[in-house]
């Protein structure tokens, strides 16, 4: 009996001085997260919980008084036609351009990866709408595609196929937008799916051709898509995302239009909120936005990590 | 029949030569091995002749048909990469099927989905199946063939490299430093299952490498290569023991060959470190000579065991490396220059310590000229033997 308890009085002393070391290195370790936690609570929690609240009643941007209403701003935004003609014409677009950039992206990150001399060329060319502001070639869009004035309807008179009405024809002004979603993104997917491409080992390439692979067929379906997997997933996700978040171009080429062909999600977020100054109704709006970003971004962590790794 | 004839073969990247004349006939089942130093051309030349690199000029034939204008795939050669080269997102069954599939299937039968329509698909599928359970078996890797290279080790994935190769039986087998991503003690177990796979196969190999040993184990016929021409080409004894040139001489052999500075004494007869050797050559006397000594000719001995034939040169020990079966000993000798030998283990080794006597076989000694090439010595004549103690004079003649 002595002999134990003399035993842990012993033990006791640096038993004590490691705990004490432990806490203060749990309290350093806080320390040093403090800033970043105290910079993410108030630019996106405190947000969020804000946008959830105001989502939750009837405050109208000015208004001295607010209440309650529950979940009614969502019922109202399932019954209501424009905000479900808005989500219909998000998925459309986010259905051209997802296809549209990713496929582009990965034939034109493919084509200059064969390049020797001109590759870094190629790739700056294709950089560079990413680099531009959106807005100001939204811009440069409208002009080129204006029926009386702009160089590709003159061009379409020319060969005979007569003006195009790209932006004011409702059921071309959608996919036109989509076009030039596809023209901003497709610099972006190459030059992910570039690196990519160089990750892919030149031996397995040779490997392949003694093997029997004789054409590029062959070689991209045995080596390069599924080595590609990975890439292929994550540009997937982004540009869904990035397609998902499509506004610029609508608020100065279409403003919607025409006849609400053009509206999109986020624009009718804009409307609500900053136009008709339905504060609650754009937070309501706003909480259904980032459920579809949540699951992009749940797919991406569950499917991609898992899945197409070797 | 796969005999591989190499003619007039160059090769240049842009304005810088990188291969220039070779000639090379491979007979049909021969293991040849290109060796040489880093950058002499032996990687671009096996590509050559995989079709992986085309030939700036000359001809390539297997089988005494002219391969030029083929593709990799169509001349019926393996080849076995450094790397290994397996692909990552296949199984080790996929892997080893993937040749039979390619050259038996057509793109339809094998683009996703679509396959599954294929009636010939499933005729021809277990064939291949069991085609690779068969070469599985021959490489013991039976147990292996579902899993990702991934979760192999360095010499498992070897064997599946071997098996992508062999499941075509190919006319030819290149390789291309196979065994240098392997650890040590596997390197030499591989080194045996590659010759007991030669000869169980008896096709023709063509083996890449810059390790002297797997060439001199493994090899029919060596060709050792530097700056992208064949230097010599012969069986590996050959090259051991008739380097024609310096660069020959200290590239085979481990340790490498002790190369000693010397000269041409006025009769003919070289002399090394101001001692005479009975050596004659027919070059100039007073001319500088490069005397090429192997290792495991050298012995430390006391004067009284230099016999006949045998030469020495005085020696101060510098350290001892014990090899358990045999010690290598580091020497400085007069010049100044270092010197290995090689002695079996024993009491005599044990005793080296300090100033030593090193003996060497003069016949053994290797002569090379100042360009480096080697010189035949004069044919002794009879009487110079006969009379016993000039052949170790010292201090003679200068």
């Amino acid at each position: 009996m002595a002999a134990t308890a003399i035993s842990s009085a012993e033990a006791g002393l640096p038993q004590g001085r490691a705990n004490r070391q432990a806490l203060v290195e749990k309290l350093v370790g806080m320390g040093f997260a403090f800033p970043a936690f105290l910079l993410l609570l108030v630019i996106i929690i405190t947000p969020l919980i804000v946008l959830f609240y105001l989502s939750l009643t009837d405050y109208e941007l000015g208004a001295l008084d607010f209440r309650s209403v529950g979940l009614g701003n969502f019922q109202k935004a399932m019954s209501d036609p424009v905000f479900r003609r808005s989500l219909w014409n998000t998925v459309l677009y986010v259905s051209i351009v997802l296809p549209g950039a990713v496929g582009l992206g990965l034939l034109v990150a493919v084509l200059v990866h064969s390049r020797k001399r001109t590759r870094s060329f190629y790739e700056m060319i294709y950089f560079l709408p990413v680099t531009s502001t959106l807005i100001a070639m939204a811009t440069v869009w409208q002009v080129l595609l204006h029926p009386r004035l702009g160089p590709i309807n003159a061009f379409l008179r020319q060969i005979g196929i007569g003006e195009v009405a790209f932006l004011s024809d409702p059921s071309l002004a959608l996919p036109t937008i989509a076009v030039i979603g596809i023209w901003q993104l497709v610099g972006f997917n190459m030059v992910l799916f570039l690196a990519g491409l160089s990750a892919i080992p030149k031996d397995l390439y040779e490997a392949a051709e003694i093997d029997g692979c004789a054409n590029g067929i062959d070689r991209f379906l045995t080596i390069t898509w599924p080595l590609l997997g990975p890439t292929t997933m994550f540009v997937i996700i982004t540009t869904s995302i990035t397609a998902f978040k499509v506004f610029d171009t609508v608020a100065v080429m279409t403003r919607g239009g025409p006849a609400g062909a053009s509206e999109v999600l986020l624009y009718a977020v804009y409307l609500e909120g900053f136009q008709y100054f339905h504060t609650a109704y754009a937070a309501a709006l706003t909480i259904i936005f980032l459920v579809f970003i949540l699951i992009f971004s749940v797919i991406q962590t569950f499917v991609i990590d898992r899945r197409v790794h070797y | 029949m796969a005999r591989v004839e190499l003619r007039a073969l160059a090769k240049s990247f842009g304005a810088v030569p990188v291969l220039s004349g070779i000639d090379l006939d491979i007979a049909d089942g021969e293991f040849l091995t290109l060796i040489g130093p880093s950058g002499c051309g032996k990687s671009t030349l096996i590509r050559m002749i995989a079709g992986l690199e085309p030939q700036t000029s000359g001809s390539i034939s297997i089988g005494g048909v002219s391969i030029d204008h083929l593709r990799p795939h169509e001349r019926r050669v393996a080849m076995v990469f450094q790397s290994y080269a397996l692909y990552p997102h296949m199984s080790v069954f996929s892997n080893i099927a993937l040749p039979l599939t390619m050259q038996r299937l057509s793109l339809w039968e094998r683009l996703p989905l679509i396959k599954l329509l294929s009636s010939r698909r499933r005729r021809v599928m277990p064939e291949i199946a069991r085609e690779v359970r068969a070469i599985a078996e021959q490489l013991q890797i039976e147990h292996l063939l579902d899993r990702r290279p991934a979760r192999l080790s360095g010499g498992q994935r070897q064997r599946v490299a071997l098996g992508r190769a062999m499941v075509r039986h190919p006319d030819v087998f290149l390789m291309d430093e196979p065994l240098s991503n392997l650890d040590a003690k596997l390197r030499v177990h591989m080194r045996t299952e590659l010759a007991e796979l030669h000869q169980r196969l008896k096709t023709t190999f063509i083996y890449v490498t810059h390790d002297q040993v797997e060439a001199m184990t493994m090899s029919d016929r060596v060709a050792m290569m530097d700056a992208g021409r064949i230097l010599q080409l012969g069986t590996p004894t050959e090259l051991y023991e008739r380097p024609i040139n310096i660069k020959v001489a200290s590239f085979i052999g481990s340790p490498a060959i002790n190369l000693l500075k010397a000269k041409v004494g006025h009769d003919g007869y070289i002399e090394l470190m101001d001692r005479r050797l009975t050596l004659q050559t027919p070059l100039e006397p007073g001319a500088d000579v490069t005397l090429g000594i192997r290792p495991e000719a050298m012995f430390p001995a006391s004067s009284e065991e230099i016999r006949t034939g045998r030469a020495s040169l005085p020696a101060s020990l510098r350290r001892k490396e014990n090899l358990g079966s045999e010690f290598i000993l580091h020497f400085d000798v007069a010049g100044p220059a270092s010197v290995v030998a090689r002695v079996p283990a024993g009491p005599v080794v044990q005793a080296v310590n300090g100033s030593v006597e090193l003996s060497f076989d003069v016949a053994a000694c290797h002569i090379f000229n100042e360009q480096g090439e080697r010189i035949e010595p004069n044919p002794l004549d009879s009487c110079e033997l006969s009379r016993p103690r000039t052949l170790v004079a010292s201090g003679g003649g200068v």
